[in-house]
């Protein structure tokens, strides 16, 4: 099969303009233009990313100050504030926490449900789309609705589909009276399945707009190829198409990773993401928005979110830059 | 050559109506979209049926009813009882100058970045990339310590701090999107051919002229995506303003979606329509815009 570019790279063909030598004012300009926004992203998004990982490996209230001296062991916790507790806050939270399991169960269902259900869900969306039926314009307007809105809104306009004796679903089903009513939000065993649906309702619009853009943009002289060898709709898809969107193919599997990791708007506008909806996102934030800081214990669960995410975003950041280098 | 005996109308491709040939395939097609169609918009027309009709009347009969009576009393109620207003006005105050920051900013760094050699372009622009990829739980620990400890004039804020003020969280929405759009706006900007800059570079013009003249007015259509991608993702925030934000009546529309739940917890129609009134400015982007908004999400998955 054939491996050709989806795009011609032309693009790469680029010189840099800056190579001749740069006057003062040209100097104050680069200064400038590339100074603030740096500083800007250094101080406010990798000072921070850099600070989770240390204040990880500290207890500390976000009252007093912070030291470097250790933590005492075997005195109230009161005596042990703004000093360094090692891999304390990791294995406490693997060992004693009741929430991180679950947590962890979660974000990886979510996961597994936006890998095997939304996104093929979208992509399905896009090749059919792309396969040029009447009214597809229509269709793909309406499936992309739900990208424009917001998680929380999403989150309230659901409630009312799965509310108990109201809602649409458990009126359809007849399970809307008072002794048979379905809790769909409220039972901690069905609740993350319902809030998934309504994830997956979002994301699959998400994913179709992006993966229309690649559909659009392969070489339509390939599937005629294809066509001309005899090749079916199935195996023009699989075997010619597919290999040659790999650029968006991998912009998907990190936007599929990250939105998972990233959930929680959903699950707080529902419930506040406790009862069945605990999420690491969730617990973060708990930990430190909450009335008791543990400042050091919700910074080692942000590095565990670091870690997951360091591995889509590091493969989208290979296949991104690697030619970069080599013009 | 045995494939010469096929109909040509199956090769066609992308330019649309391909396959006459297979009705089957055009029927089912039809039938799966339409269904997923129906699929989609029913939350969204169920939100609006229940908003549209009175509270008393969806109390007796249920939300899957017929209508007894439909009111726009509810849209009417949920704007003066909740000071909707007020919210929008907050959110146009941290959206508008957020959108325009960001986009001044990422523009000159991708200029930078392109056209200037810079030692470490390539570092960089992935540090500005990865700086979006990043869940923003990862950083919002240290960051809400740090909102707390930034002083502000009080002008800018009541509070004296980052934290709580509107100037904060158009700080940090302007932080956390740049990565993107300068990821954007670089690759948009290699396609700008390089003979345009050694024609300025004749012509005398120094950096700042290469920038303002020659490169932001090509840009044009990229700035005008993003702009559309930015303000419908600013506006839709949820987490910053949650976490970064104490007092209610300072928050943006979106995240006092939040309390307003709580406000009208007995009077659920209220709560739908006070939601669909929040959705307007996205659904007005989506009506105008909608263009904007996907060739904004398609230079972002595209590269070159």
């Amino acid at each position: 099969m054939t491996t050709t570019q989806a795009r011609p790279p032309a693009a790469k063909q680029r010189r840099r303009g800056g190579v001749r030598k740069l006057s003062g004012r040209d100097k104050l300009v680069v200064a400038l233009l590339l100074g603030i926004p740096l500083l800007i992203e250094l101080v406010f998004i990798w000072f921070p990313a850099l600070g989770t990982v240390l204040l990880s490996f500290t207890k500390w209230n976000g009252v007093g100050s912070l030291g470097t001296k250790s933590c005492l062991p075997n005195v109230p916790s009161i005596m042990n504030n703004g000093c360094l507790y090692g891999v304390q806050n990791y294995h406490q939270a693997a060992t004693i926490y009741p929430e991180f399991w679950p947590a962890v169960q979660h974000n990886l269902i979510w996961l597994a449900v936006f890998i095997l259900f939304a996104t093929p869900l979208g992509m399905l969306f896009a090749v059919v789309i792309d396969y040029g039926i009447k009214g597809s314009r229509m269709y793909q307007s309406i499936l992309f609705l739900p990208v424009m809105l917001s998680l929380a809104l999403i989150g309230i306009i659901w409630e009312f589909m799965y509310s108990q004796n109201f809602g649409l679903i458990n009126t359809v089903i007849g399970r809307n009276g008072d002794s048979n009513a379905i809790d769909w939000l409220g039972d901690p065993h069905l609740n993350l399945w319902a809030v998934l649906v309504e994830a997956t309702w979002r994301q699959s619009g998400y994913v179709m707009v992006l993966y229309l853009a690649g559909l659009k943009a392969v070489d339509p002289t390939l599937r005629e190829a294809a066509k001309v060898d005899g090749a079916n709709a199935w195996q023009t898809f699989w075997r010619v198409v597919f290999p040659v969107m790999k650029p968006i193919n991998i912009v998907i599997m990190v936007v599929t990773v990250i939105e998972s990791l990233r959930a929680f708007d959903l699950v707080y506008i529902t419930n506040k993401g406790i009862n069945g909806l605990e999420l690491l996102s969730v617990l973060v934030t708990s930990n430190i928005v909450g009335e008791t800081q543990r400042v050091g214990f919700g910074s080692a669960l942000g590095v565990v979110l670091l870690v997951i995410s360091l591995v889509p975003i590091s493969i989208f950041l290979f296949q991104t830059f690697r030619r970069e280098d080599t013009p | 050559m045995t494939t010469d005996t096929l109909p040509r109308v199956t090769a066609q491709q992308s330019s649309g109506e391909r396959p006459k040939s297979r009705p089957w395939g055009q029927v089912s097609a039809q039938l799966f979209l339409v269904s997923a169609s129906v699929l989609w918009l029913l939350p969204i027309l169920f939100a609006l049926y229940i908003a549209l009709r009175p509270y008393a009347e969806t109390q007796k009969y249920g939300y899957v009813s017929l209508p007894h009576h439909l009111t726009l009393k509810n849209f009417s109620q949920a704007w003066t009882q909740s000071d909707m207003l007020h919210y929008f006005l907050n959110s146009v105050l941290i959206t508008v100058p957020a959108v325009v920051v960001a986009l001044a900013l990422s523009t000159g760094v991708a200029f930078i970045l392109t056209r200037v050699n810079v030692k470490l372009n390539v570092a960089l622009l992935i540090l500005f990339t990865a700086g979006n990829l990043l869940p923003q739980q990862v950083i919002i620990t240290p960051l809400y310590r740090l909102f707390l400890k930034v002083p502000l004039p009080e002008f800018l804020s009541e509070s004296g701090l980052l934290y709580n003020s509107a100037f904060g969280l158009i700080l940090i929405n302007v932080a956390f999107q740049q990565g993107f759009c300068v990821f954007v706006l670089s690759n948009y900007m290699k396609s700008i051919p390089e003979e345009m800059y050694e024609a300025a570079l004749v012509d005398g013009a120094g950096l700042w002229t290469r920038f303002w003249k020659l490169t932001v007015p090509l840009c044009r259509p990229a700035l005008a995506a993003l702009a559309t991608l930015l303000t419908t993702w600013i506006y839709n925030d949820f987490f910053w303003a949650i976490t970064l934000m104490s007092s209610g009546d300072k928050r943006p529309v979106t995240s006092a979606l939040a309390n307003l739940q709580g406000q009208f917890v007995s009077d659920q129609n209220l709560i739908a329509a006070a939601a669909l009134i929040a959705a307007v400015p996205t659904l007005v982007v989506y009506v105008l815009l909608q263009k904007q908004f996907i060739a904004g999400l398609s230079l972002g998955s595209s590269k070159g």
